[in-house]
C-alpha cells in the first residue's frame, strides 16, 4: 500500500516547517560559540576583565537559544522513522551512520561540556575554563558536519548500492559518502553561514547599545569582534557558496539550470542570467538580462565545460526512466526468487537507473505497463519549478553582498576609529539582524526544493519515502507541533528581547549601565 | 572483519549498553523532574533539586538521541517499524521533551512565581511522560505489535494509539516510572542535604519498594501471556529479511531462554535485589549504597527484558513470522564493522570526559549556595 498522497503532502509540510524552524537556531549555535572562544581568549591572554563579561553576557543569549536548538532537534531524528519510514528502510544501512557518528562524536561533545560552560567558571582555571568552551564550538561544529554529510548524501548519493535481497541501499564505502564533493562544499558554505549570522547579531546588538551610548567600552569591543569574524566569514560564503557544488550529481544538474533558468544548453562558457522571468509553461526566460561568460566559469570552473539545460535534462532523464523500467522488471523477477544470470545481467546493467524507474510508480503501480505519455510525465516531473528557485537564489546572494558591504564598512570605520559618527551603519546593522536568516532560509529552500522530486537524488522518490500512516495522524502531529513552537518561540523571544535589553547588567556585577547608573563604561575596563 | 553473525550478536549487546548508558544516567534526571513538585516545597528548594542535575542532564540525554540515531544505523528495519507504528505516542513523548532543555534554561530566568511554578510542571510532565510511554512501549514488545510487510517491504500497521495500552502495558509503563523516579530519589539523596535530601530519601524507600512489587507481579503475568520462539531460521551469518523464519506462538514461551540457560535468572534477580537494596541503603541512611543499590536495579530489570526478548526486537502480533529479531532487522556486514569500530573508539572517550564533568561538579547543592549563586543558577 502506497501512502496516501495527503500523507506525502503533509508530511513535506511538516518536515520542512520543522527543519526550517530548527535551523532559525543552529545558525547561532554555530556561529555564537567560535565568538564566544574569541572574547574567552582574549580575556586569558591578557586578564581583561571586560572581555570575561562578554564571554558570559553573550554566553546567556548563547544558552537561551542553544535550548531551542536542542529542542527543535529532536524532532528531526523522530521524524525519519514516524514520518519517512520507507526512506528509513530504503537508505537507513548508510543514511544513520552519518547520524549515529553525529551523535557519539559531537553531540555528546556539545551537550556534556555546555553545562560545565555556563557551571564551571568558580570550579576550573582560566584555561581550563577556555578547552571547555572550545570543546563545545568544536562539537556543535562537527555536529554540522556529520549533518550535512548525510544531507550531502541524499543529494548526491555516492558509496552506496542496491541490494534487491533486503530491498535497500546498502554502503559500499564509508569514505566516498565522507569525502562527496557535494558534502564537503554545503558543509563549510554551511558553516560560514551560520557565521555570518551569529556576527551579525553581535554586530546589530552592539550598535544598538553604541546607538543608545550604553556600555560602549563592552559594546564596541563586541562589535570590533563581530565586524573581524564577519568579514572573514562572509568572503568565506561568497567564495565558498559559489556554484561549484552543482557540477556533479544527477539533482544537482537540475538545480544548476533552475536557479540560472537555462533551459537550453549553450555552448561553453554559458552566459548568465542576472534578472529575467521564468516562465515554466513556455521554456523560456523573458526579459532575460544575460552576462557572458560568467555561469560558465563559475559553474564548470573552465571555459569549455557545458552546462546542461532543463531540455536536454528532461530527455536524459527519460532515457534514464526507460532504462529504470528494465531494472524493475528485474527486480520483481528477482524478488520472486528468479535468479536466472540473464536476470541478474538486466538488473545490474540498469541498476543505476531503477529510481528513474520508480518514479512510474505515481503512474502505474506495475511500473511496466507505463505509456509514452506517462514517461514523459515522470520526466517532467524530474524539473522543479524554475521560478521559486531563480528567485530565491537571487534573495541570497542579492544578501549575501549587502552583509559584505556591512562588514566592510564597519570593519573600514573601526580601522580608521572613526566608528560613532557612523550612525547610518549602526542603524543599519541593527536593522540588518533578521537578514542572514532570510538569506539561509532561502538558501535552504533551494537546496531541498531544488531536491524534488527526490528524497534521494536519482534513488528514491519523496512520494515513495513517506510512511503508511493516515492522513489524520500527520495532522496531529502538524497541528500540535505548529502549537508548541509558536508556544516556544514567543517564549524564546521574550527572553532574548529581555537579556538584550538588561544587557552586560545582567551579570550582575555591578559594573555596567543598569547597576551603576551610568552610561557609558569606561572603556579602559580591567 | 568480524563475522557477520558475531557482530549481530554485538549489536543487540550494543543496543542495550546504550539504553542503560540512557537508564543509568539520564534516567536520575528523568526521576528528579518527577519528583520536583513534592520533593521542594518552595523555589529555593526546587531550585536546589534542578540544580544537582541541571549541569550535566544535557550530556545525558544524548544517550538516548544516539540510541536513536543508532537503532536507525544499526537495525534501521526497527527504527522504521517502531516509530511509525508508535506514531502518536512518539509525537507526544516528543512533545514532553520538548518542555526539558527550555525548562532548565529558562525557568529561572525570570522571577516570577507563576512562570516558575508553570515551568516545574513542564519539567514534571518532561520527566515523568517519557519514563511512563517508554515503559509501555517495552511491555508492547512483549504482546507483539499489530505490522505487517508488503512485498517492498515497506511497513504498514493495522491497530490505533489506544490500542497500545492494556493492564500489562499500563503495569510495565508505571515499573518504568517506579524504577527512574527510584533512581533519582537515590541520586537526589546523594547530592543535597536538609530537606530536599530527606524527601528524597523517603522517595527513594518507597519507589524501591514500589519497583520491587511491579517487577515481580509483572514477571508471574509475563508466564501467563503468549511468548514468541524462534523455530527456524535460515542461515543467521547471511544476509536475512525477516520473512525467512518460523515463529511459534504461545503461553510461557517469554521464559524459553530462562530455561534454557538457568544462569539468567540472576538477571531478574539483581533487579528484584538491587530495587530492595535501595530502599535498604535509604532506610538506613547509607547513600552511596542507595544509589548502588537503584542502578543494580535499572541493570537487572532492563537486561531482564532484553534477555526475555532475544532475539525478537520487535515482535508482530498479526504475522509473528515477520517479527524483527537481532538476526534480521539489522544493517549490513560493512555497516555494523564500521559502527562497532566507531563505539569501541567514542564511547569510552564519551565515559571519560562524562566522567570528568561530574568530578569538577561534585558536592552537595545546598539552600544556602543557590542563595548565594543565584544570578548563575539555573
Amino acid at each position: 500500500m502506497l501512502p496516501v498522497a495527503d500523507v506525502v503532502e503533509l508530511s513535506r509540510l511538516q518536515f520542512g516547517l520543522t527543519a526550517m524552524f530548527h535551523f532559525i537556531f543552529v545558525p547561532l549555535t554555530l556561529g555564537l560559540s567560535w565568538i564566544l572562544v574569541i572574547c574567552e581568549s582574549v580575556y586569558v591572554m591578557t586578564g581583561q576583565q571586560v572581555y570575561k563579561d562578554m564571554t558570559r553576557f553573550w554566553g546567556k543569549l548563547f544558552g537561551i537559544n542553544f535550548a531551542m536548538g536542542v529542542t527543535t532537534g529532536m524532532t528531526l531524528e523522530f521524524q525519519f522513522g514516524t514520518n519517512w519510514a520507507y526512506y528509513a528502510h530504503y537508505v537507513g544501512d548508510i543514511f544513520g551512520t552519518p547520524l549515529a557518528i553525529e551523535g557519539m562524536m559531537a553531540f555528546f561533545l556539545e551537550s556534556t561540556f555546555v553545562g560545565l560552560f555556563f557551571f564551571g567558571w568558580n570550579r576550573l582555571s582560566r584555561v581550563q575554563h577556555l578547552g571547555v568552551t572550545f570543546l563545545v564550538a568544536l562539537g556543535s561544529n562537527l555536529s554540522a558536519l556529520w549533518i550535512l554529510i548525510a544531507n550531502g548524501w541524499m543529494q548526491n548519493p555516492v558509496g552506496a548500492a542496491f541490494n534487491y535481497q533486503t530491498m535497500r541501499m546498502e554502503l559500499t564505502s564509508i569514505t566516498e559518502v565522507i569525502f562527496n564533493p557535494v558534502a564537503q562544499v554545503k558543509f563549510v558554505h554551511t558553516l560560514a553561514a551560520g557565521y555570518v549570522a551569529a556576527a551579525m547579531f553581535v554586530l546589530g546588538v552592539s550598535a544598538w547599545y553604541l546607538l543608545r551610548a550604553r556600555d560602549t567600552g563592552f559594546a564596541i569591543r563586541s562589535f570590533a569582534v563581530a565586524a573581524g569574524f564577519g568579514l572573514a566569514s562572509v568572503c568565506s560564503v561568497i567564495v565558498l557558496g559559489d556554484e561549484s557544488g552543482y557540477a556533479t550529481g544527477e539533482v544537482q544538474k537540475v538545480k544548476l539550470a533552475a536557479i540560472e533558468a537555462e533551459w537550453d544548453t549553450h555552448p561553453a562558457p554559458a552566459s548568465i542570467t542576472v534578472f529575467g522571468l521564468p516562465n515554466q509553461e513556455a521554456q523560456r526566460t523573458d526579459y532575460a538580462v544575460r552576462i557572458p561568460y560568467v555561469l560558465g566559469l563559475i559553474a564548470t570552473r573552465s571555459t569549455d565545460k557545458q552546462v546542461t539545460g532543463i531540455k536536454d535534462l528532461i530527455r536524459e532523464h527519460e532515457a534514464r526512466i526507460r532504462n529504470g523500467i528494465l531494472a524493475y522488471e528485474a527486480l520483481v523477477k528477482l524478488r520472486q526468487g528468479d535468479t536466472s544470470e540473464d536476470v541478474k545481467r538486466q538488473f545490474d546493467r540498469h541498476q543505476a537507473d531503477l529510481g528513474f524507474g520508480l518514479l512510474l510508480k505515481k503512474y502505474t503501480p506495475n511500473v511496466v505497463d507505463a505509456t509514452p505519455a506517462q514517461i514523459s510525465a515522470a520526466a517532467h516531473d524530474t524539473i522543479p519549478r524554475v521560478a521559486p528557485l531563480f528567485w530565491s537564489f537571487r534573495v541570497m546572494v542579492g544578501l549575501g553582498l549587502l552583509f559584505l558591504f556591512i562588514f566592510g564598512a564597519s570593519f573600514w570605520f573601526l580601522a580608521r576609529r572613526n566608528l560613532a559618527p557612523q550612525r547610518w551603519l549602526l542603524r543599519l546593522a541593527v536593522v540588518a539582524i533578521p537578514l542572514p536568516w532570510v538569506a539561509i532560509m532561502t538558501g535552504w529552500f533551494v537546496a531541498e526544493y531544488g531536491r524534488q522530486p527526490w528524497s534521494i537524488s536519482g534513488v528514491l522518490p519523496t512520494f515513495l519515502s513517506a510512511s503508511s500512516i493516515d492522513a489524520g495522524q500527520v495532522w496531529f502531529s502538524l497541528i500540535g507541533l505548529i502549537t508548541m513552537y509558536v508556544l516556544l518561540f514567543v517564549i524564546e523571544m521574550y527572553l532574548m528581547l529581555k537579556y538584550i535589553r538588561l544587557g552586560p547588567s545582567s551579570l550582575h556585577t555591578g559594573r555596567y549601565f543598569r547597576e551603576t547608573g551610568t552610561p557609558a563604561h569606561s572603556a579602559n575596563a580591567s | 572483519m568480524i563475522d557477520y553473525e558475531t557482530l549481530k550478536l554485538i549489536w543487540w549487546g550494543l543496543m542495550v549498553l546504550l539504553m542503560l548508558g540512557f537508564a543509568l544516567t539520564g534516567g536520575w534526571d528523568l526521576g528528579v523532574a518527577t519528583l520536583l513538585p513534592w520533593v521542594g516545597r518552595n523555589d529555593e528548594e526546587r531550585r536546589v533539586a534542578i540544580n544537582a542535575i541541571g549541569p550535566t542532564w544535557e550530556g545525558n540525554q544524548t544517550w538516548l538521541i544516539t540510541f536513536g540515531a543508532a537503532l536507525f544505523a544499526a537495525w534501521p528495519l526497527v527504527y522504521a517499524a517502531a516509530f511509525s507504528v508508535l506514531y502518536v505516542a512518539l509525537i507526544f513523548t516528543l512533545f514532553a521533551l520538548f518542555l526539558r532543555p527550555v525548562g532548565f534554561d529558562y525557568r529561572s530566568k525570570v522571577e516570577d512565581a507563576r512562570w516558575r511554578n508553570g515551568w516545574d510542571w513542564g519539567l514534571f510532565v518532561g520527566g515523568a511522560f517519557p519514563a511512563l510511554v517508554f515503559g509501555v512501549a517495552i511491555g508492547n514488545l512483549f504482546l507483539g505489535l499489530p505490522f505487517n510487510y508488503d512485498d517492498t517491504m515497506r511497513v504498514t500497521y493495522h491497530g490505533g494509539f489506544l490500542d497500545l495500552f492494556s493492564g500489562f502495558t499500563v503495569g510495565t509503563g508505571l515499573l518504568a516510572v517506579a524504577m527512574l523516579t527510584l533512581h533519582g530519589a537515590a541520586y537526589l539523596y546523594l547530592r543535597t542535604d536538609d530537606a530536599v535530601a530527606e524527601r528524597a530519601r523517603r522517595a527513594a524507600i518507597a519507589f524501591g519498594l514500589a519497583t520491587a512489587v511491579l517487577f515481580g507481579v509483572l514477571g508471574f503475568w509475563l508466564a501467563r501471556l503468549p511468548g514468541y520462539q524462534v523455530v527456524a531460521i535460515g542461515d543467521v551469518n547471511g544476509v536475512l529479511t525477516p520473512m525467512q523464519k518460523q515463529v511459534s506462538h504461545e503461553v510461557g514461551l517469554w521464559f524459553a531462554n530462562f530455561h534454557a540457560w538457568p544462569r539468567l535468572w540472576l538477571l531478574p534477580a539483581l533487579g528484584l535485589g538491587g530495587a530492595l537494596l535501595a530502599a535498604a541503603g535509604a532506610a538506613r541512611r547509607w547513600r552511596w549504597l542507595a544509589l548502588a543499590g537503584s542502578s543494580l536495579a535499572l541493570i537487572g530489570i532492563i537486561v531482564t527484558a532484553g534477555a526475555a526478548l532475544f532475539p525478537f526486537v520487535l515482535p508482530s502480533s498479526v504475522d509473528p513470522v515477520v517479527s524483527l529479531t537481532a538476526w534480521d532487522a539489522v544493517s549490513s556486514h560493512r555497516t555494523l564493522g564500521l559502527m562497532l569500530g566507531v563505539v569501541v573508539v567514542f564511547i569510552p572517550i564519551i565515559a571519560l570526559y562524562t566522567g570528568w564533568v561530574y568530578r569538577v561538579m561534585r558536592g552537595t547543592v545546598t539552600v544556602e549556595q543557590i542563595r548565594r549563586e543565584t544570578h548563575t543558577s539555573y
